[in-house]
């Protein structure tokens, strides 16, 4: 028991992330901790309300939408579950064609985000704004890896970032365009692809399609090479230089990873093989619980996605209509899983003790304990090269899981040698730690994206240039489709009827990361890891940016098209009152 | 002499932010030129896009703020996605952005929307969603979405007298985008005449020509050659390619540093520059209605040349009899 005065602070919007989101906190600036966090997203579009009644083949095209930074993470996933629907499955061609656009989605929007919206956190500008004293002590540290990446000190790499105007912030601008290029290479347009279809692709392979990815994929390469090293330079300073920082934005290792890149040899969209196929993934699907990984299994994992409301804007939809009772294999499937859920909006005013956003509360049942699990994407990286770490199943030139991190070769490219670089299962699910692992997943990626190019180039080669498998759309079938969007775990699920979508939910990254209380009080991710977090930032509550908090948020790659509220500056000070934990009442409504 | 120009951009309407970061893939100018002022004679850029900002929360609402009380001067008003009926419901929003310092609640986008567009020296409409209402605004859905010009009417004219400018595409096209916008700093600038807008108020040297006459894959249509399946070089009119009706350039700029595009690489055309899009174009992979007749009438006329072209492609791939070697029968 401690008395603890409580000022509101609220961000709204978060800027630098994709989408509206709001965060609203309750911080103890005494104990230099946040106390209470929520998170909100102030837009509503209706995708599952309007896609009623389409045509099935129309799906991809228009879920695409439902992301401007990854539409075709979406539209890749909605394909998936098209193909499972309509029972087809694409020529290898195209799934070799997919992953390597996949691929270049990853490494270019990562790298977007790392360093033109993530690193204006680790900026100069920022750093002396929020910690000078750490700003003078980064200006004489030196960069271990200054060999590698060119930058002497620290606080060279920080200055580097600054928005417009440093040499990083730009490089990065433009490593991102030649990234893209190589995605429209394979898929027609950013973000939203032209040439992919259910049963494949329309993109024509030849030889000058690989050739113009591969020299551009080769620059990348070269390029990577020096972020990674670079990353680790500047967070492990703040690791050294702030004793405690891992606690920033650490929560429970729950993460979920639906696996990405199929591999043509072992999958075939059907549902009864889903289990089998799954496994076969370039990145492993699974979920890792306090660092158990308890299932690689897509079906099990389908099985177990509950969607709760909560404190969101929409009306329960009990006494609405079931669509599937059992899956293909006989499962009972849940009246709360996607496939059952009518969507029913309801707007209403935004409070933030009873109702207070448009997310939804995803959540995973974890049958062993009952209990329904907020999973986290760890921003999409962390999960993945988790979850495909202790799987260690992945296994191909260039990457291989060894069951305690994630092996990552890259060739020689123009100004650097062959490189090994090893990603390891670190000890927290924290905010450096998700930012970490990104870097290390543009190598990742970069390194698949070689082997994936290399398996269609010999397809072209020998003379295999089919891209595409007809189809016949079913009457009555029902499909999902399991992905990894850039930011992580992404999930489609598709009812047809009578040739038509008589119910279709997708379910994207962020309405795990950022869902609200959910019906059993449970706070989302970003409001749990938010929620109990130190605060290293020097300001005062005057001048307060919220920086350690932003970070955080930003640690997981929020991508709402929705909001983190916080107000800058001359917060107001609730009451002293005493208060017995953290996430306790404090007063009225703010 | 106009140095420096604000632009103030508004995600906050239902869209997917695709257009910001449409903008991000631009070279043709970069966003990176613009904001430096890195092109003579063109005013440099103030950019205030929640995206990219610097700011944050409360910092950044700042700069809107500024731009609503006229203290930013001058700016252009930049909207992206789709804006929301807020009359079709009891209460809450679709669409918001930022806190009421006096209610606690959250600032409906229409309501910046209003504030902002009275005072802005021109006003874009970036992105399908903005310019038409778009996906959004698709049959059946719950919001009443539309377009800026449905919005603030269509013969709305700014501070300086310019009617609203769309740019649509699904997303816009990146350098489509930045090219418009910098021509409009030129014209504030004093240094271009009013920008050339079609009924549809996209600029007319981006959107008169169709995806069709600019299409690589035109001399297949002419010669009546169609693709049954995706994935060949031919013409994909029968297979749901909407490009000999739809006004848009992508099919001969492609999407970035000219690669990419739809028709020209195997993607059908949807018609996401088009104000019927999507609702008019689907489904996308269905043949388009005119397009049984047109394909049927040029089939005669196309099998013929293609056969007498076939010939004379033999006849060219041929040396002249002269050059060949003694003794050579080909």
């Amino acid at each position: 028991m401690s008395g603890k005065k409580l000022v509101e602070m609220t961000w709204d919007p978060v800027t630098r992330v994709i989408g509206s989101l709001g965060i609203h906190t309750r911080i103890d600036f005494d104990n230099r901790e946040v106390a209470e966090c929520r998170a909100t997203s102030s837009i509503f579009r209706g995708y599952s309300v309007f896609m009623k009644g389409k045509d099935p083949r129309d799906a991809h095209f228009i879920t695409s939408r439902i992301c401007g930074i990854c539409g075709d993470n979406h539209a890749t996933c909605g394909v998936y579950a098209q193909n499972m629907a309509f029972g087809v499955k694409p020529p290898a061609l195209a799934e070799w064609i997919i992953n390597c656009a996949e691929a270049a989605e990853y490494m270019f929007d990562h790298n977007l985000f790392q360093d033109n919206l993530v690193g204006v956190d680790f900026c100069e500008r920022m750093v002396r704004e929020t910690n000078p004293s750490l700003l003078t002590k980064a200006e004489s540290t030196s960069a271990p890896h200054a060999d590698v990446h060119g930058y002497r000190t620290i606080a060279g790499i920080m200055r580097a970032l600054n928005p417009f105007e440093g040499a990083l912030y730009n490089e990065a601008l433009r490593m991102s365009r030649v990234a893209r290029e190589m995605f429209c290479l394979m898929e027609g347009r950013h973000a939203h692809p032209s040439t992919l279809y259910p049963g494949g692709v329309g993109t024509v392979p030849s030889v000058q399609l690989f050739s113009e990815y591969f020299v551009r994929l080769s620059r990348y390469v070269d390029f990577v090479k020096r972020m990674v090293p670079l990353h680790d330079d500047l967070f492990d300073f703040f690791l050294e230089a702030l004793p405690g920082y891992e606690r920033v934005g650490q929560r429970r290792v729950l993460l979920g990873c639906w696996g990405a890149f199929q591999d043509p040899d072992a999958c075939d969209f059907r549902y009864q093989t889903m289990s089998q196929w799954g496994r076969e993934m370039f990145v492993t699907p699974g979920i890792v619980i306090d660092g158990e990984l308890i299932t690689t299994d897509l079906v099990e994992i389908n099985l177990g996605i509950r969607i709760l409301l909560g404190s969101s804007f929409y009306d329960d939809w009990e006494g609405q209509e079931t669509f599937v009772r059992t899956d293909p294999l006989g499962n009972p499937i849940d009246r709360r899983h996607p496939w059952n859920q009518t969507t029913l909006p309801r707007p209403q005013k935004r409070d933030l003790q009873g109702r207070y956003t448009w997310v939804m509360s995803p959540r995973w049942l974890d049958r062993r304990s009952g209990a329904h699990l907020a999973l986290d994407s760890g921003g999409g990286p962390l999960a993945r090269l988790w979850v495909t770490a202790l799987a260690g199943k992945v296994d191909f030139p260039g990457v291989k899981a060894t069951g305690r991190g994630v092996k990552i070769r890259l060739p020689r490219t123009a100004r650097l040698a062959e490189m090994e670089l090893e990603w390891k299962i670190p000890r927290w699910s924290n905010t450096l730690e998700r930012d970490r692992a990104r870097s290390y997943f543009q190598a990742y990626a970069a390194a698949a994206a070689l082997h994936f190019i290399d398996r269609g180039r010999k397809l072209v080669h020998g003379g295999d240039t089919q891209t595409w498998s007809d189809f016949k759309v079913p009457d009555e079938a029902i499909g999902c489709g399991f992905h990894e969007a850039v930011r992580g775990l992404l999930s489609h699920h598709m009812v047809i009827r009578n040739g038509r979508i008589a119910n279709y939910h997708p379910y994207p990254p962020t309405p795990w990361n950022a869902s609200p209380r959910d019906s059993f009080g449970t706070p989302g991710p970003y409001e749990d890891a938010i929620q109990g977090s130190p605060l290293f930032e020097e300001n005062g509550p005057e001048s307060f940016k919220g920086i350690d908090i932003m970070r955080t948020v930003r640690s997981f790659d929020p991508c709402l098209p929705c909001g983190v509220h916080m107000m800058l500056g001359g917060g107001k000070v609730l009451e002293l009152r005493h208060s017995p934990a953290f996430g306790a009442q404090v007063g009225g409504p703010p | 002499m106009i140095d420096a120009v604000h632009v103030v951009w508004i995600t906050a309407g239902l869209g997917c932010d695709g257009d910001t970061i449409a903008m991000t893939a631009a070279s043709l100018p970069s966003i990176e030129e613009l904001v430096a002022g890195a092109l003579p004679g063109v005013p440099r850029v103030i950019l205030h896009n929640p995206v990219l900002a610097y700011e944050n929360g409360d910092a950044f609402m700042q700069s809107m703020r500024d731009a609503a009380a006229g203290r930013l001067d001058p700016f252009i008003l930049v909207v992206e996605g789709s804006v929301p009926n807020e009359k079709n419901k009891a209460e809450g929003y679709w669409a918001a952005l930022g806190i009421d310092a006096a209610t606690g609640q959250p600032i409906p986008t229409c309501e910046w929307i209003d504030r902002l567009a009275p005072r802005a020296h021109a006003v874009i409409a970036a992105g399908t969603c903005a310019t038409y209402g778009g996906v959004h605004a698709m049959l059946g859905n719950p919001t009443g979405c539309m377009g800026v010009p449905d919005y603030l009417g269509w013969s709305f004219r700014s501070t300086a007298g310019v009617p609203i400018v769309c740019v649509p595409g699904c997303p816009v096209q990146p350098d489509n985008f930045t090219e418009t916008l910098s021509y409009l700093l030129q014209q504030l600038a004093g240094s271009a005449p009013m920008i050339p807008l079609d009924e549809a108020l996209r600029p007319r040297w981006l959107f008169t020509q169709t995806v069709h006459e600019g299409c690589d894959r035109g001399g297949y249509y002419e010669q009546a050659d169609f693709a049954g399946e995706y994935a060949t070089l031919k013409c994909i009119v029968k297979l749901g390619c909407w490009g000999p009706v739809v006004q848009c350039n992508v099919g001969k700029r492609g999407w970035m540093a000219g690669i990419g595009g739809c028709p020209n690489v195997g993607g059908v055309c949807i018609g996401c520059t088009m104000p019927g899009f999507p609702d008019k174009f689907m489904s996308f992979m269905d043949e388009p209605p005119g397009a049984r007749m047109s394909t049927a009438a040029v089939l005669t006329y196309g099998r013929t040349v293609r056969a007498l072209r076939q010939f004379t492609v033999d006849s060219m791939n041929r040396e002249p009899d002269w050059r060949r070697p003694p003794g050579d029968a080909r």
